[in-house]
């Protein structure tokens, strides 16, 4: 491996976005193994149901709201599976394909946006944190756990989302320094997906390119084709080989467009105009591997419609919540003010269930 | 016994901690080689090491949040921020995670951690130098509060924070770093999440934390002059609030007073006077008062003492409750 610290330009993307498997599915770099191919295709066609039955069960009122990641899905796929076991994801609240790619149960998932818990699943299980809604705070969390793994000597790298209108808050920058002065192994995956809401990118930020920032901190910055699952894959796993190894950090930013509304209560007419976003549907991540491998979507259809079964036949359960619950994870134990409140909910809901 | 200050008590209980736990960690801003502004971790790096007390970059959310993902791993991270007002740039990590970690994930994911502010004035420091910025933390369901006002308790309730299994907002009040106490260390004071009658009285109850619990004492002193048995207490955890000890005194006494530096507008002091006005209200002979910092941004050094509650104020404030003579 060249020591990028011996020379910095190497710190530098490349003039075009890194790309292996072109708009029409021809390979035009060194592509992973044939088992690879085919699951980053199968987690793309699987990841792109889950957002269509996302965003239908919001109109069912069965998810409060559902910010999809369609057209997205090279990005949360192919970054995902570069993940080794004993690595870590810190996702945000786009990256539900990402989480469920990872192993996480597709309803635990979507708790947080369902609204019956704030979180649904245990980090440690699948070793993912919980999807991170403020912006960017998610950088430091990831930053800590890596540099707590690297010393206890445990070899292990983490992956953090951020999208590109995050990486104008303050945490982002923080992260990407920390990372950097502590040599941690972190890759930060940047899904640029070109809009924040209804701001586009450029009036987040006038550098070339996202990845560009990277060297300013002293690490490397790649520049991918984010709808080509193979170049994510392979860039990602490299970045997370290099943090494992003890080289340090890396950002990688995926270059995507949200196709979709910011979230499903989003109207996209009253700021950018359709028509937008007709190059990237052209560009489709799923599209592209479909030429590539000579199969499509049909592949997986039987596997896609039972997950699917499975998560509406969750989701149109009511969801069990419990009021004790609002009281017993504030602290360890329940302070004896927390008992009190708890207590007299108890008695207002009893009440209110005619009980004397 | 031996002569010892807050700072230095500080100092030895962050020693203590880091030789019984090898998860604790320190770090922070200029916490390293230096040993930190009030000099709390100096000598630790040396003693310790790189690894376990070390230099961060200047930026206090980034301290605070990768203490988050530190603690996540099982590490049980102190850290400090240099001065109260400089640790508002954290206050998103603090109040958006660092508090809700352990609810969000239904206790699965518990922040034993420790953030140390050093609060309040009296130093002569220059803007920005001299906030009490305690109820911003208090008032964030999630958080443990807690203030020594003695060179016992700070090593005592420092041990207890880093021990605790959630996050401990550790406010060290700056002007009391230099305050000696005959001390044989290692010791453990009181649990942390209880107030302690610093001094029995019968006649009225003065309520404080940090900086102003001398300052009550002080006072109760030149009280007896005027004829007034003060009851001290020191509340000593702010969040969560022992109702307990504070309202048993009140019962006793029928009077109150609240001391604290910061301003009065709700500020922690108005937590406690509604706390002892709803439990205790048959037993009060007068409303609970409350003596504080003016409703003003903290004053440049040569108009602090006129922000700063001193027992002439104290005692005036005492001699408006209604006593019967009057
Ligand atoms: C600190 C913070 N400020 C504002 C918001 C509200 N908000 C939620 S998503 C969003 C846009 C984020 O855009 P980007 O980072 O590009 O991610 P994307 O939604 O495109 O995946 C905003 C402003 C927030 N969640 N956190
Ligand atoms: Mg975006």
């Amino acid at each position: 491996m060249k020591s990028i610290e011996a020379s910095p330009e190497l710190m530098l993307p490349g003039r075009k976005p890194i790309q292996l498997v072109d708009e029409n599915g021809s390979a035009v770099g060194d592509l992973p193994d044939e088992r690879v191919l085919r699951s980053l295709h199968r987690g793309m066609v699987l990841g792109r149901r889950f957002n269509r039955q996302a965003t239908a069960l919001t109109k069912q009122g069965r998810l409060a709201v559902y910010p999809s990641s369609v057209g997205q899905e090279a990005c949360e796929v192919g970054a995902t599976l570069a993940l080794e076991d004993n690595d870590w994801l810190f996702p945000t609240y786009r990256d539900t394909v990402a989480v469920v790619t990872r192993g996480v149960p597709a309803a635990e998932t979507l708790t947080l946006l369902r609204g019956n818990w704030h979180s649904g699943y245990d980090p440690y299980e699948h070793r993912v944190a919980p999807l991170c809604t403020p912006l960017s705070t998610n950088g430091p969390h990831a930053v800590g756990l890596a540099h707590a793994a690297r010393l206890r000597g445990d070899s292990l790298a983490v992956l953090v989302f951020m999208g590109d209108g995050a990486t104008s808050e303050g945490d982002a920058h923080e992260a990407f320094n920390f990372a950097a002065v502590f040599n941690a192994p972190v890759v930060f995956f940047i899904q640029n997906n070109q809009w924040a809401i209804s701001v586009p990118l450029a009036k987040q930020s006038k550098a070339p390119t996202l990845a560009h920032k990277a060297i300013g901190y002293g690490m490397p910055g790649h520049h991918v084709d984010g709808n080509d699952a193979a170049a994510v894959y392979t860039v990602v796993s490299e970045a997370l080989a290099r943090a494992r190894a003890g080289h340090g950090p890396s950002i990688v930013e995926g270059l995507t467009y949200r196709v979709d509304p910011h979230t499903n209560s989003d109207d996209t007419n009253r700021y950018r105009d359709p028509s937008d976003a007709e190059p990237w549907r052209a560009s489709d991540p799923i599209i592209r591997f479909n030429r590539l491998l000579g199969v499509d979507e049909s592949a997986y259809a039987e596997e896609a419609d039972r997950m699917m079964a499975e998560l509406r036949a969750e989701m149109n359960k009511d969801a069990h919540v419990d009021p004790d619950e609002l009281f017993e994870h504030v602290y360890a134990e329940p302070t004896p003010r927390l008992r009190t409140q708890r207590a007299a909910l108890r008695a207002e809901l009893a009440a209110d269930r005619g009980e004397a | 016994m031996a002569q010892i200050n807050m700072a230095q008590a500080l100092n030895r209980a962050l020693r203590d901690a880091m030789t019984d736990d090898p998860n604790v960690v320190v770090f922070g801003e200029d916490v390293g080689p230096y040993g930190g502004v009030f000099t709390v971790t100096d000598g630790l790096t040396a003693q310790f090491g790189e690894d376990r007390c070390f230099d961060s970059p200047l930026a206090e959310s980034g301290i605070v949040g990768t203490a988050v993902g530190m603690a996540m791993y099982g590490m049980r991270p102190v850290v400090e921020m240099q001065f109260d007002a400089f640790a508002y740039p954290a206050f998103e990590q603090i109040t958006s995670h660092v508090a809700k970690m352990r609810n969000r994930t239904r206790g699965k994911v518990a922040l034993p951690m420790v953030i140390r502010i050093p609060y309040g004035g009296g130093i002569g420091g220059v803007e920005h130098h001299g906030d009490s910025s305690e109820a911003y933390y208090t008032h964030t369901p999630g958080l443990t509060v807690v203030t020594p006002g003695t060179t016992a308790d700070a090593y005592s309730l420092l041990r207890a924070a880093i021990e605790s299994p959630d996050p401990v907002i550790f406010m060290e009040p700056k002007s009391r770093y230099w305050t000696r106490a005959d001390l044989q260390l290692p010791a453990r004071t009181d649990p942390m999440n209880r107030a302690v009658v610093r001094r029995t009285g019968q006649d009225v109850t003065l309520i404080s934390y940090g900086s102003t619990v001398q300052t009550c004492m002080e006072t109760a002193d030149a009280a007896k002059e005027e004829g007034w048995d003060v009851e001290v207490i020191d509340l000593r955890s702010l969040a969560p609030l022992d109702e307990d000890t504070v309202c048993a005194s009140v019962r006793k006494t029928g009077r109150a007073v609240v001391v604290h530096e910061s301003s009065v507008f709700s500020g922690y002091g108005a937590e406690v006077v509604a706390t002892v006005t709803e439990k205790c209200f048959h037993w009060l002979e007068a409303p609970v008062l409350r003596v504080g910092g003016f409703d003003v941004p903290y004053p440049p050094k040569d108009l602090e003492e006129h922000q700063l509650p001193h027992p002439d104020r104290i005692l005036d404030t005492i001699a408006r409750l209604q006593w019967e003579d009057q």
